[in-house]
């Protein structure tokens, strides 16, 4: 008896400590926006950022931290649908910066997105592996079923441009694969499993070589405007980040990687 | 004379079952009832639900054929470097999906090792085909089989083998007509587990076979690509899936699994 007695015991103080979690949290949570505004105290920023920005996003990043010591940027790349579906679920970004109007749209629909600046804009290029084994010199070429071809799926920004420049062009392709992401679609040309691909150009120029690009001009018809926002309950520190991608500084690092100015 | 309920016991068994059930609780409330009919009537929904079915059986018959006679190889015989293999064995368990696609890529692709050399003498290519998605399903599945059908093994009575081989019984006979019948329900409850694993396969076979629909296109692809922009046609996809292999689960457990266990 006295053992289940201190078992019920056990069991409560574990329950009431978790009440004391959970309450003490909601204590903390407008505390420690406060402090995110104050410069003296080390500050963290979450920038949700199109696959696309990776290696851009990580260098301005690194530029905001050394220009702003005590500060933390923090990034999570992926796909803009995802991020857009992970920001209207509550993730915690303070901003946004997205791969299509459409994707900037889902979060700013559900009223979380603060002003929208298109700050780049990218084109499509035809990506091939270095030795061109299908000799795939242009767009056209594309639409010979004996090409192997990966595009980007049509949910996802690059595969909606992909559709839009072949729909300007009046061609036809089907493709051996509809990839989830353009990184995904990228690979699969660097491993040679597949003849060409639509991918981004400054995809192309990350690629460093592993993969050709080819410059076609339907590109023109589906350019990529990349929009990006402070979201909703962001900290100061989220404009200034901002700010430093509208910059000069920031668009001479993103011209640099193959971005053009909007 | 009835024993006290052990709290210690119960109370962590409802939490663990309180995790594993609520997040299915969630698909079902979220699900949009009233647009459900009109959604699952979509071509591109059956056609995903055909392919998963197809591959994950596929897979769960090459992962039998290649399986029960590598765990047999595993638990009955003994020879240098077999604990090292073992582990090889399992890596698949371990392994992130989309590395092990990415590995198979390596091999079986195109400009693989192996792929390579299927490319120029058959002129065929596993990669984005029907066949690469159950070949990345049984790749990720096996594990499950072999560790499954090994334990049964070393769980059974050596002497009835022993009993066999005492009669003249070849090596093989004595598997064939006494190991195997002994340890069938092991083998079936691998194989449950495998075709589990094989119909929620997602990061090989993206990775490997790609995703087109009607060719490599499973249910799970489908749900992660409905995701990006349809959150509800998503959870409407994920209702199949789960409705169907429960199903599935429930009729082989209680015909084979449960009844010869």
């Amino acid at each position: 008896m006295l053992k289940r007695l201190s078992l019920v015991a056990a069991i409560a103080s574990v329950f009431a400590l978790a009440a004391c979690g959970s309450s003490s949290t909601d204590g903390a949570a407008p505390s420690s926006a406060a402090p995110a505004t104050s410069a003296a105290a080390p500050a963290e920023l979450t920038v949700f950022a199109a696959a696309s920005l990776t290696g851009t996003f990580t260098e301005l990043g690194e530029q905001f931290e050394a220009a702003n010591p005590g500060t933390k940027v923090t990034f999570n790349f992926g796909s803009s649908a995802t991020l857009a579906q992970q920001i209207t679920q509550g993730a915690p970004a303070a901003v946004f910066a997205a791969a299509s109007p459409a994707t900037m749209k889902t979060v700013a629909d559900a009223g979380l997105a603060g002003t929208q600046t298109v700050f780049v804009k990218n084109k499509l290029e035809i990506a091939v592996p270095p030795d061109n084994p299908a000799k795939v010199e242009n767009l056209k070429d594309l639409t010979d079923p004996k090409v192997k071809v990966a595009l980007c799926a049509e949910q996802v920004p690059c595969g909606a441009a992909a559709v839009k420049a072949l729909d300007a062009a009046g061609l036809k392709v089907t493709p051996v694969t509809l990839e989830q992401d353009v990184k995904a679609t990228l690979t699969k040309v660097e491993l040679g499993e597949v003849d060409a691909a639509l991918v981004y150009k400054t995809d192309v120029i990350a690629s460093a070589g592993k993969v050709t690009g080819i410059p076609f001009p339907e590109a023109d018809q589906a350019i990529n405007d990349y929009p990006i926002a402070t979201l909703k309950d962001a900290p100061a520190l989220a404009q200034k980040f901002v700010d430093l991608v509208l910059s000069q500084q920031g668009k001479d690092v993103l011209t640099k990687a193959g971005f053009e100015a909007p | 004379m009835r024993s006290r309920v052990p709290w210690l016991l119960v109370v962590p068994a409802v939490l663990g079952m309180a995790f594993l059930v609520l997040p299915l609780a969630g698909l079902l409330v979220r699900a949009p009832w009233s647009t459900l009919p009109r959604r699952l009537s979509e071509p591109q929904v059956l056609e995903a639900l055909r392919l998963s079915l197809v591959t994950a059986s596929l897979a769960t018959v090459i992962c039998l054929v290649l399986g029960v006679p590598l765990a047999w190889l595993l638990a009955r015989t003994d020879f240098p470097g077999r604990r090292l293999l073992r582990a090889l064995v399992t890596v698949p368990l371990v392994l992130p999906p989309v590395v092990g696609g990415v590995a198979l890529l390596l091999v079986l692709g195109r400009r693989g090792l192996v792929g390579q050399w299927l490319e120029s003498a058959f002129g065929f290519s596993l990669p984005f085909t029907t066949a690469g998605v159950v070949v990345a399903e049984a790749f990720v599945a096996m594990p499950f089989l072999v560790i499954a059908v090994e334990g049964a093994l070393r769980a059974a009575d050596v002497r009835y083998e022993e009993a066999a081989a005492t009669l003249g019984a070849s090596r093989f006979t004595v598997f064939r007509r006494v190991t195997l019948p002994l340890v069938a329900p092991g083998v079936l409850a691998g194989g449950v587990l495998c075709w589990a694993r094989a119909l929620g396969e997602f990061g090989a076979t993206i990775t490997f076979a790609g995703n087109f629909p009607g060719r490599t296109q499973t249910m799970p692809l489908a749900v992660y690509l409905a995701l990006e922009t349809e959150p509800e046609a998503a959870i409407v996809l994920s209702l199949v899936l789960l409705a169907v292999s429960v199903l599935i689960l429930v009729a082989l457990r209680d015909r084979w699994v449960g009844a010869a266990a």
